[in-house]
């Protein structure tokens, strides 16, 4: 486990949907190179907790520390050039362009061309487009799809598609990674795939942050987990404490939950 | 063959060929006038198509857009002696200006109610040139001075074929460039997702003010010289149906398309000249036609004749 000064520090974060508090007093801290996983039933507000992380829901209460800078009222779209890049649950692709147009979009914030120079189609622009593209084609190699980079975004099967919004997150050269999901979906050679990238990313430097359903996934590739349940942290640390704790299993895990946790250890 | 179709400048030159031939074959100037009529729509709608075609955002109210423009180069010489030419870019600018202000506010609203919104805007435009009638002259609209261009006074079918040629051509060649730039990529990804546009560090208004207050531009300099051209103009020029017209020859001509756009234009304009016959169910054939058109072509006439093509190549 890597625990440097954190990269993310979230605090006593929460936030009320009509009297309702779908996430309340949750902390975290993740440190660079380090894997965190966030796991809880269905509704357990992991994904509520994501959007308050990066800026799509303003929390209520608490704050969200990128860097040591507080980014809780930044915009999504600032928290990127912070370093902040996350991919999205329910797939948000840009169905009607190109894979590798999709990655180039990614690439948005690293471009220096200005709207003027755009609409004059300077030679400027030819050049960012180059080096734009380059960079989308060995993003796109990297998560393995080099092959379908010119294939219409909605050509693409779904496992693939779950690879291409990994490589468009990374085109923002993040610090941190919030991942919803990514296998989500996936069979089990896709799952592997996915398993291997996100080590990989992990080892460069990134921050991580996973929410995911496959627990195996997630016991193997965690430095620590976070449990939710209601909105409520019910437990965190290293994988394996938190399968064993009997709270977790009882509680949260459940009868479903305890099968789940069963082939995780097998 | 694929590389062809898909090249930024391919739709560039043929648009200029078309305009170098149209001449040749026009038997009269009254056909001249219609085609120049289809340049300057096509630029119009072409500020439509990087608004919705690309970026997706709709606009109900264009029509506005093209009154101010017009009506800058009917009030400006007329009432402040200005020249007519510094008269369309300063329309052109107010446009722009009014655009950013009005678009900051209803380019959050999404869809529908953005699409009543603008429709809003449209209706007011409409609405001051009508009742202003000190200023617009009222529903009887007022009369415009010729346009000099750098001492040559502009006057006849041909030479405003010409002027509006290559005033379409500018603007195709801008809108294309914009296409094929990380502006028209961001464009692109915002009409997809909005959320994933911003979650690549796209900041998403902007961009749509960006492309709202260019459409605007484009509107106002079309207006701008339809109102020279014609040396008369009336609210009729900001009118709703304008705006619904303007849509359609973005949606008829394949959303996203240039040379598209060019094509719904013709189609909306050349089309009511030749069904005079049909005397008063002209706008009924003329309905019914864009009806089937959108039937059996329904992404629009560009996009789904290159798909049947590349369906076809090897």
């Amino acid at each position: 486990m890597t625990s440097k000064t954190p990269l993310l520090d979230v605090n006593g974060i929460g936030i009320s949907f009509g009297g309702l508090r779908a996430v309340d007093e949750v902390s975290f801290k993740v440190g660079a190179g380090e894997v965190f996983s966030i796991i809880g039933p269905n509704g357990a507000g992991k994904t509520t907790l994501f959007n308050l992380v990066t800026g799509i829901y303003r929390p209520s209460r608490g704050s969200v520390r990128l860097d040591g800078a507080d980014i809780t009222a930044v915009p999504p779209h600032r928290r990127v050039s912070r370093g902040m890049a996350r991919t999205f649950q329910n797939l948000q692709i840009f169905f009607r362009m190109t894979a590798v147009e999709n990655v180039m979009v990614g690439c948005a914030l690293s471009e220096r061309t200005s709207f003027l120079a755009d609409m004059l189609g300077l030679p400027s622009v030819f050049r960012q487009n180059r080096v734009t593209r380059e960079k989308a084609l060995a993003l796109l190699d990297r998560v393995g799809l080099a092959d379908l980079a010119d294939a219409p975004a909605g050509a693409l099967p779904y496992g693939a598609l779950k690879r291409l919004e990994i490589a468009r997150a990374l085109a923002a050269d993040p610090k941190i990674l919030l991942l919803d999901e990514p296998a989500a979906g996936c069979n089990a050679v896709e799952t592997e795939a996915i398993d291997h990238l996100i080590a990989e990313i992990a080892k460069a430097g990134v921050a991580v942050v996973l929410i995911e359903h496959d627990m195996k996934l997630v016991m193997k590739i965690s430095d620590r987990v976070l449990v939710l349940a209601q909105g409520r942290p019910l437990a965190e640390g290293p994988p394996r404490a938190v399968r064993e704790n009997p709270q977790v299993i009882a509680a949260y895990l459940g009868d479903i939950g305890s099968r789940e946790a069963d082939r995780a250890h097998g | 063959m694929k590389a062809i179709l898909r090249s930024r400048l391919t739709p560039l030159i043929a648009l200029a060929l078309i305009m170098a031939l149209v001449p040749m074959i026009a038997p009269t100037s009254f056909h001249l006038r219609v085609a120049a009529l289809v340049w300057i729509f096509s630029l119009a709608a072409l500020g439509l198509t990087i608004l919705m075609g690309y970026a997706g955002q709709v606009s109900l109210g264009h029509a506005g857009f093209l009154g101010i423009g017009a009506y800058a180069v009917a009030i400006g010489p007329a009432r402040l002696g200005l020249d007519p030419l510094l008269c369309i870019v300063l329309g052109a600018a107010l446009s722009g200006v009014i655009a950013w202000l009005v678009g900051r506010p209803i380019l959050k609203l999404k869809g529908y109610y953005l699409a009543i919104a603008t429709l809003g805007f449209g209706v007011i435009v409409a609405l001051i040139l009508h009742s202003e009638t000190e200023l617009t002259g009222g529903p009887d609209g007022m009369s415009v001075s010729r346009i000099t261009l750098f001492g040559w006074r502009v006057t006849g079918a041909l030479n405003w074929y010409w002027v509006s040629a290559g005033a379409l051509l500018i603007g195709a060649l801008i809108a294309l460039n914009i296409a094929a730039s990380p502006t028209g990529r961001a464009l692109r990804a915002l009409h997809d997702s909005e959320v994933a546009a911003a979650g690549a560090g796209i900041d998403v208004s902007a961009k749509k003010l960006a492309a709202f207050v260019v459409a605007a531009v484009y509107a106002a300099v079309a207006g701008g010289l339809l109102a020279a051209m014609n040396g008369l103009i009336t609210p009729e020029a900001a009118s709703f149906s304008h705006s619904v017209e303007l849509v359609a020859m973005v949606i008829i001509g394949g959303l996203g398309s240039v040379f598209g756009t060019v094509l719904g234009a013709a189609f909306l304009v050349v089309l009511p000249q030749t069904l005079t016959a049909f005397q008063e169910y002209e706008q009924a054939v003329l309905g019914l036609l864009i009806m089937v058109f959108m039937i059996f072509l329904p992404q629009g006439i560009v996009p789904s004749l290159r798909a049947l093509i590349e369906e076809r190549l090897p």
